[in-house]
């Protein structure tokens, strides 16, 4: 069996039968909803850090103009709301390929201006000159469209696309390039491989996944305000948890996500007043320990993983 | 070596600077198919930067590149291996994190070799990384990551190949066996341009070489009569044992 049929059989359909039939076993749907959104932005940081190694600090800035593209599209083009999260998917697009000049920054200067253009994302939809167009600060009301089951269905199709790219870029010779393009971009060059556009592909791909998840997230919980949506909390979540189960492997954020966001809620429920310094303290001993993840558990011990 | 064959790479007058600093300053060489040319000079001489240029790693700031006749000067490296253009590094530049196999694979996939490179096992074996083909680059030592920047560049069938250093850290024996290795292409057609500062290894396989001081081609011919060339010895032992 090659390799790429083995890990989406093994990996991204039991995932996704788990998620299907969760919402009839467990009572908390928005918690299950998160969880979905999570996987599929840490697979999103996934793609363009694990891979290409670009730190997106601003990678929130995509999944806010994909909720945002989804309101507009429902509220003034009254486009059925499925239909909106693909134009979500195509707002973030957009915006990835107006921010391509930050591909010719590297390391924290790629991150900062990353953030810094999340951030004139956020106050460009907030501007209450713009509230004829997306309510400016005072929030958008969808609920002509809501229907969470719907929607969570639609983050399942999302995460589903999501794994698959993953899959294929663990499995290809275009996701191999991509690697070369992260450990040294001269040399990938002097193997044939395009560079620059590669690395856009990668840019791209992952502003796909972020628009697309702001899209169904804006259909799931229907009212929103734009400090909901460009929350830094997404990208920071989606980073840590990505960095924590290991990127550039399809199985590293999925792990990463179960079990930060896992502890996260579980922290949260039972001991909510030492919940921010627990959790700092699992970050910084994951940073200290564990610089390349869980999965380097199994990679140092010359076990391959997917 | 064939000395009638058409020059494949023709450098004339090539310029570059960085800042006000002029590098190259009026480079002016050729190679043909299956001749091996030394690049030699004292260091900081251009040498590198020769190669960066030709590879497409920087863009001239005055005169011509031509490969094949067609002008190449300023072009993408990518474009250029696709045409068959490829190298080696000084310091070795293989994907770290990826096996040994891996870092060829990536050049197998988006060369675009024209002729088809031998098999990836017999390219690894070849060079003598066979038995370390499933590990991460990282763990070559440094001669064995040269040798892993030679197989990438094969594994794309270049018709041009430049080699920065690469017998540098070799003990004699292995000397030898690289430098039958690079006759070997060579005759088998490859144009071949080879830097390096042993004399001894440049002596054994180039046909001709260049002498380049400040950035500029002092000396063109055999080896043997540019030792005897008062300008050269000049350059290479410093002014006041020339005279
Ligand atoms: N990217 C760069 N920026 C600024 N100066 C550079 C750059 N690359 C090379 N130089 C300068 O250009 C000159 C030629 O360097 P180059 O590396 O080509 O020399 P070389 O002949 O290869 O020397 P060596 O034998 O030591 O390898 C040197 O003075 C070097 O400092
Ligand atoms: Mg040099």
């Amino acid at each position: 069996m090659p390799k790429l049929v083995k890990h989406l059989l093994l990996i991204v359909l039991p995932l996704l039968a788990v998620f299907a039939v969760a919402p009839a076993v467990y009572q908390n749907h928005l918690l299950l909803f998160n969880f979905v959104i999570f996987l599929i932005l840490a697979q999103g940081v996934n793609i363009i850090y694990g891979f290409t190694g670009y730190l997106p600090f601003g990678y929130v800035g995509f999944f806010g103009a994909g909720a945002y593209g989804f309101a507009i599209m429902v509220m003034h083009l009254q486009m059925p709301a499925a239909l909106a999260v693909l134009a979500a998917g195509v707002v973030g697009v957009v915006l990835g390929l107006l921010l391509t000049p930050l591909l010719r920054l590297t390391g924290a200067y790629f991150a900062i201006a990353n953030l810094a253009a999340s951030l004139a994302v956020l106050h460009l939809v907030a501007n209450p000159a713009l509230e004829s167009i997306t309510k400016g600060p005072y929030g958008v009301s969808l609920t002509g469209t809501f229907n969470p089951t719907l929607a969570y269905e639609a983050a399942l199709v999302v995460l589903a696309l999501t794994l698959g790219a993953v899959v294929y870029l663990r499995n290809s010779s275009f996701g191999l390039a991509l690697q070369a393009v992260r450990e040294d971009p001269v040399s990938a060059a002097m193997a044939g491989v395009d560079v620059v556009r590669m690395r856009m592909v990668a840019w791209l791909a992952s502003a796909l996944v972020a628009g697309l998840a702001g899209g169904v997230y804006a259909w799931y919980v229907s009212v929103f305000y734009p400090d909901n949506v460009f929350s830094g909390e997404f990208s920071i979540f989606a980073i840590v948890f990505a960095l924590f189960g290991g990127v550039a492997t399809i199985l590293g954020p999925i792990v990463g996500v179960l079990i930060l966001y896992g502890v996260y809620n579980l922290i949260g429920f039972t001991t909510p007043q030492y919940f921010q310094l627990i959790y700092g303290l699992l970050i910084m001993g994951l940073v200290l320990f564990l610089p390349a993840g869980l999965m380097s558990l199994a990679t140092r011990r010359g076990w391959h993983v997917p | 070596m064939s000395p009638d064959a058409a020059p494949i790479l023709n450098v004339a007058g090539l310029v570059k600077r960085f800042g006000g600093f002029h590098a190259l300053d009026g480079l002016s060489f050729h190679v043909a198919p299956g001749e091996i040319l030394g690049l030699v000079g004292p260091n900081g001489s251009g040498k590198t930067t020769a190669i960066n240029v030709v590879s497409g790693l920087y863009a001239p700031d005055g005169g011509e590149v031509r490969f094949e006749g067609q002008p190449i000067g300023g072009l993408a490296s990518h474009r250029l291996v696709h045409r068959g253009i490829n190298r080696t590094f000084q310091v070795p530049k293989p994907f770290m994190s990826l096996t040994v196999r891996e870092n060829v694979d990536v050049a197998l996939a988006y060369g675009r070799a024209r002729t088809a490179p031998p098999p990836v096992a017999q390219l690894l074996e070849d060079y003598r990384l066979g038995e370390v083909a499933a590990r991460p680059a990282a763990d070559l030592n440094s001669a064995q990551q040269k040798m892993l920047d030679l197989v990438r560049a094969l594994a794309t069938a270049p018709r041009l190949l430049l080699l920065d250093e690469l017998a540098a850290g070799l003990n004699p024996a292995e000397l030898d066996w690289i430098a039958q290795r690079i006759k070997a292409l060579a005759a088998a057609g490859m144009a071949i341009i080879v830097v390096e500062h042993l004399m001894g290894f440049i002596e054994q396989i180039t046909d001709r070489v260049i002498v380049l001081n400040a950035g500029r081609d002092i000396f063109e011919g055999k080896l043997a009569a540019a030792v005897k060339e008062p300008q050269v010895i000049e350059v290479f032992l410093g002014g006041e044992h020339a005279r």
